[in-house]
């Protein structure tokens, strides 16, 4: 490594250390720190002292200690290889790793973030000659089956090509083209590039939202829909399903690439998410999702300051694919992880505490976060999207603390995950009171275009019975659903169907787990036309009992199981025997 | 164990004592978190950490407490090397204090290998994900909770509650059905009371499983601080046993509580900046580096299954302490107030209560086919129950439906005949899921919506 010594080591406290430097450093400079070569980022500098967060546990480093420099800030490499891919927080290769030192994880690693011996057949698109500046499209590689990874030149680099290799197999370090810049220097461009984490990509320009991300999920997509480029959080209490609500949106939702972050949280839910992604296949293009996903796991074991750092290297994986032209999903689990250790850090830093010891920057940090989503045009002229599905877990699962009420301000979506819910095992436990999307209209036109013309009605209409029932229940709960006049009781019983049928999705059942969008209008318009229908039989003198007795309840309790997303002509099927049970119901009251 | 030779590292210069701090000045070469032998006037050694190092001055932080030193004739001795623990399987059946050391008057076990008591994360790749059953023997855990080797599953109790009866029960029924394998408990106790400690060795002898335990005693009168080495010295030799010698390890771990607390003691001494409550910052991260030493690892033979006490302030689950530890654990064990005042043993609340490894251990070729089912209909019937019963407190029983009065029946019968066990009574998987069929006839066949035809057929009102 081409690194020079900068300084030595002055004060260490935990993750923390001060060294005295010897030349000068820049802000969030890399460096490595000790024998070991622990990695560390600048992160205040003095006249002649700079404090370091380092990303490795210090334990045993001494006063005097050198460190070393390389010059550029915490980076990550960005190339074919990253699909199928398990990272810790700073782009170390977990499974290379273990590879090397056992499974236990050493500290003072490294490794190359992209291997450097698999080579990868390349297709050129540009030729000699060509202008091209950011972005521009030099050629393709099959990167897996799924993805085809599209070689640019990287950001804020223009000229012409004076060469282009052929068509042929290479590693990523091999040089892929020249180009001839205007100044007449000429610049090697291999494969891969570096790309620092904490700076955005840049873009052309951010387009309108109009295209939801489709997740499978009835609750997400009907309810609380998000567009693809959206910003949506998560919150809920230890136990109330986040990472399963994550896990489900990640194998099931319509995105070309899933960067899937565990920051801060368990080791075993990775190995989870790792024993079950190669075995699930796509079910739009039959291949295995492990294919279009990539992992970067800093569980919470690991050390404090590669977490903070995880969520900037997911985000940075998302634009760059995102300037191939893909939609990109991420789902960062848990961003109150990442603001505890941004907390931790500014702590031991002895800077001034805001809100419960959370930093002042905390909602700079997110804002700024959270502003790298969005539907883009890219500097190549393609399109892309990066969405972001953040979790957060408030302490006692309380929405009111800093760290959710921040995000608030931030995302446009808020999917609040309720305990009681949860409880009573009702998952995904999204509350349907408590939770709201602001992108209703931005995707309105996609639903009524593409599925059904009717869906903005439906959906108001089942919200609006939703509200009416939360209001009965507060007077169920005092008097008893006994007082309530049948009218008034079959809201009740239609909401109940709602929630056990629609609302309820069973992650683990193998049809229900996951509905296409078709699926979900026609099992709300069963529901809806069973709640219209009865309203009309109670008006003419059907008893509730009566109705609560038809047959066809029982179909429709099992149509999420029963009927799969290959058969909808079946729930057209059950509608019509719902419309001709109440016919011969109603025949009985004429 | 320890080199005793007071080398050339060997200071007199303390600066300042503080609590159970010392600064020392005037040394150099002082590696951060570094072992410190300090021998007091009295010419004892007493153990201490380095928490902070600086070109000149290093502030040590003392195990035994700082009474009796004085500034002048303390002397400090820098070893160079992190807390390490001696392991070797020759550590069963003995008793050690919180430092790995032995109290009960028998001589040190000879080991070749020293670890690191603040052991390295494992590798998430390396991992295998936990999907053995461990049957305990009590239906609302097995029925409901299923604990699976390798899991980390805490119970969250309040003082005066039956935690610790349920976890020696545990430790004593603790099987795999049809597998017959080395098994150890290590047990660490945390600023616990001494009658405490001696409830579970009596029960450890009775069951004559004496020779399979390590016992780490910090008792409620040891020193604070040897209470944050206590759970990492157990989860090393714990770690060695499983790892290396292919063991399956059980940690008890009581009561975190207590652990942290003297973390909120020594962060403030150190001045660190309070987050919630007073509680340090990192008390999430500091917590996972104990728990997350639970787990199997890809290619090894033992496991490490971590089943940690806490007492929760108040019986308030909100509190820090259960609040950050929900967060890692793979579920909690929760423990009620009211359900113990009805003399309800083990009194263990049926919804809050949680174990997220559960859904990969049961069912078909694991327990029975129609486990995930049952438990989620029990579940689901449980907690209309809490809401009829809530709704009766209001209205009173005589103005509820028929089925609503179902239910009630259901939540009596659930109470009394699932929940409900001996001390020694050791039911196996079978007998819990047949006594959960039982108390669900109470109910209507249609009530049971989770249920699957085939299921009610073969097991409803049988």
């Amino acid at each position: 490594m081409a690194d020079k010594t900068v300084g030595k080591v002055k004060r260490i406290v935990g993750p923390l250390i001060q060294f005295e430097s010897l030349r000068s450093t820049q802000m969030m400079e890399l460096v490595y720190v000790g024998e070991q070569r622990l990695v560390g980022e600048v992160v205040r500098i003095d006249e002649n002292a700079a404090d370091v967060q380092v990303y490795e546990d210090t334990t045993s480093i001494k006063p005097g200690d050198p460190v070393y420099g390389i010059g550029m800030p915490l980076s990550v490499e960005l190339g074919p290889g990253l699909l199928g891919t398990i990272y810790d927080g700073i782009q170390r290769p977990l499974e290379e790793i273990k590879n090397e030192c056992g499974a236990f994880i050493k500290r003072g690693i490294h490794l190359n973030a992209l291997k450097r011996t698999k080579k990868w057949s390349f297709k050129p698109v540009a030729r000699k000659g060509d202008e091209v500046g950011s972005g521009s499209i030099l050629g393709e590689i099959q990167e897996t089956s799924l993805v085809a990874h599209k070689i640019m030149v990287p950001p804020n680099i223009s000229g012409t090509i004076a060469e282009i290799v052929p068509e042929g197999e290479y590693t990523v370090d091999a040089i892929a083209a020249k180009i001839k810049s205007a100044d007449g220097s000429v610049k090697e461009l291999e494969f891969f590039h570096r790309w620092p984490v904490r700076i955005g990509r840049p873009f052309n320009n951010k387009k309108e939202l109009s295209l939801p991300l489709i997740t499978g999920q009835r609750v997400i997509d009907t309810l609380f829909p998000i567009p693809k480029g959206g910003t949506v959080a998560v919150p809920g209490g230890f136990g109330t399903g986040k990472t399963m609500v994550q896990q489900a949106i990640a194998k099931w939702c319509d995105a070309d690439i899933i960067i899937f972050i565990g920051c801060g949280e368990r080791g075993n839910e990775i190995t989870d998410v790792l024993k079950e992604f190669p075995k699930i296949i796509d079910p739009r293009k039959n291949k295995p999702l492990m294919e279009r996903t990539i992992i970067i796991a800093n569980t919470s074991n690991m050390p404090v300051a590669a977490r903070e750092a995880s969520i900037y290297t997911g985000i940075t994986f998302a634009e760059y694919y995102r300037d191939m032209g893909y939609n990109v999903a991420i789902m960062a689990d848990s961003t109150s992880r990442w603001a505890e250790a941004l907390r931790e850090l500014s702590g031991r830093l002895e800077e001034m505490p805001a809100d419960e010891g959370f930093p002042a920057y905390l909602p700079t940090r997110l804002a700024n976060f959270y502003e790298r989503a969005g539907f883009v045009e890219n500097a190549n002229g393609t399109s892309g999207s990066v969405t972001i599905i953040g979790s957060i877990s408030p302490p006692g699962g309380d929405f009111s603390e800093p760290v959710t009420q921040h995000t608030k301000r931030f995302v446009r979506a808020f999917w609040a995950l309720d305990r009681q819910l949860a409880n009573a095992r009702h998952y995904p436990s999204i509350s349907w009171i408590n939770s709201y999307s602001e992108y209703i209209d931005e995707i309105t036109i996609w639903w009524e275009t593409n599925i059904d013309p009717e869906w903005t009605k439906l959906r108001t209409e089942i919200m609006d019975l939703l509200q009416q029932e939360n209001k009965l229940q507060q007077v169920v709960k005092l008097v008893g659903p006994d007082v309530l006049p049948d009218s008034q009781r079959i809201i009740l019983e239609t909401c109940t169907i709602f929630k056990n049928v629609f609302l309820q999705q069973n992650a683990f059942d193998k049809i229900d787990m996951f509905s296409v969008a078709a699926k979900q209008v026609k099992m709300l318009h069963i529901i809806l036309s069973f709640h219209t229908n009865a309203l009309k039989a109670i008006k003419k003198g059907a008893t509730l009992v009566k109705i609560k007795k038809l047959p066809i309840i029982h179909e429709i309790a099992k149509m999420k199981f029963n009927i799969s997303n290959e058969e909808l002509d079946k729930l057209d099927k059950l509608q019509l025997a719902l419309e001709n049970s109440f016919e011969e119901l109603d025949r009985k009251y004429v | 164990m320890y080199d005793t030779q007071f080398s050339k590292r060997e200071y007199s210069t303390s600066t300042r004592m503080e609590g159970p701090l010392i600064a020392v000045s005037g040394i150099h070469n002082v590696g951060f978190n570094e072992l410190v032998e300090i021998k007091d006037p009295q010419g004892k050694i007493r153990l201490g950490l380095v928490l902070e190092s600086a070109e000149n001055t290093a502030i040590v932080q003392v195990f035994e407490g700082t009474m009796g030193l004085s500034l002048k004739e303390t002397r400090i001795r820098f070893t160079g090397t992190p807390l390490m623990l001696p392991v070797t399987k020759k550590m069963l059946g003995r008793v050690f204090n919180g430092l790995g050391r032995p109290i009960d008057n028998l001589p040190t076990p000879i080991s070749e290998h020293q670890l690191d008591i603040n052991g390295t994360p494992i590798n998430p790749t390396a991992r295998d994900y936990p999907q053995k059953f461990i049957q305990t023997g009590i239906s609302a855990i097995d029925g409901m909770n299923t604990l699976i080797r390798g899991q980390k599953l805490p119970f969250f109790s309040g003082s005066g509650l039956a935690h610790n009866k349920l976890a020696a029960q545990i430790a004593r029924q603790a099987t795999i059905p049809g597998e017959n394998t080395n098994f150890a408990v290590v047990f660490a106790a945390m600023g616990i009371k001494y009658d405490v400690a001696r409830f579970f060795i009596r029960n450890f002898e009775e069951s004559g499983a004496l020779e399979n335990v390590i016992l780490f005693l910090n008792l409620a009168d040891n020193p604070p601080i040897e209470r944050l080495v206590t759970p990492r010295t157990a989860l090393t030799i714990a770690e060695h046993l499983a790892f290396n010698e292919n063991m399956h390890v059980l940690v008890i771990m009581t009561d975190m509580s207590n652990y942290c607390e003297s973390l909120r003691e020594i962060s403030t001494l150190r001045g660190d900046i309070p987050s919630r409550k007073g509680y340090p910052g990192y008390l999430y991260s500091d917590l996972a580096q104990i728990f997350e030493r639970a787990g199997i690892i890809k290619g090894k033979k033992g496991s490490i299954t971590q089943m940690p006490i806490l007492t929760m302030p108040n019986d308030d689950i909100t509190h820090p302490i259960p609040d950050l530890t929900g967060y890692i654990t793979e579920g909690q064990i929760v423990l009620e107030r009211e359900l113990s005042q009805r003399g309800i043993y083990p009194p263990i609340a049926g919804l809050p209560s949680l174990s997220r490894l559960m859904k990969d251990g049961i069912g078909e070729g694991m327990t029975r086919k129609d486990h995930p089912h049952l438990a989620s209909q029990l579940f689901s019937a449980y907690s209309r129950v809490k809401d009829v019963r809530a709704l009766a407190s209001v209205i009173g029983q005589e103005e509820l439906t028929p089925i609503d009065h179902r239910y009630l029946q259901f939540g009596d019968a659930f109470e009394k005949d699932f929940l409900s066990q001996k001390e020694d009574e050791n039911r196996d998987i079978e007998t819990t899921l047949n006594i959960g069929w039982d108390v669900l006839s109470v109910l209507p066949k249609e009530e049971l919506y989770r249920m699957n035809e085939e299921e009610i057929n073969k097991f409803y009102g049988k």
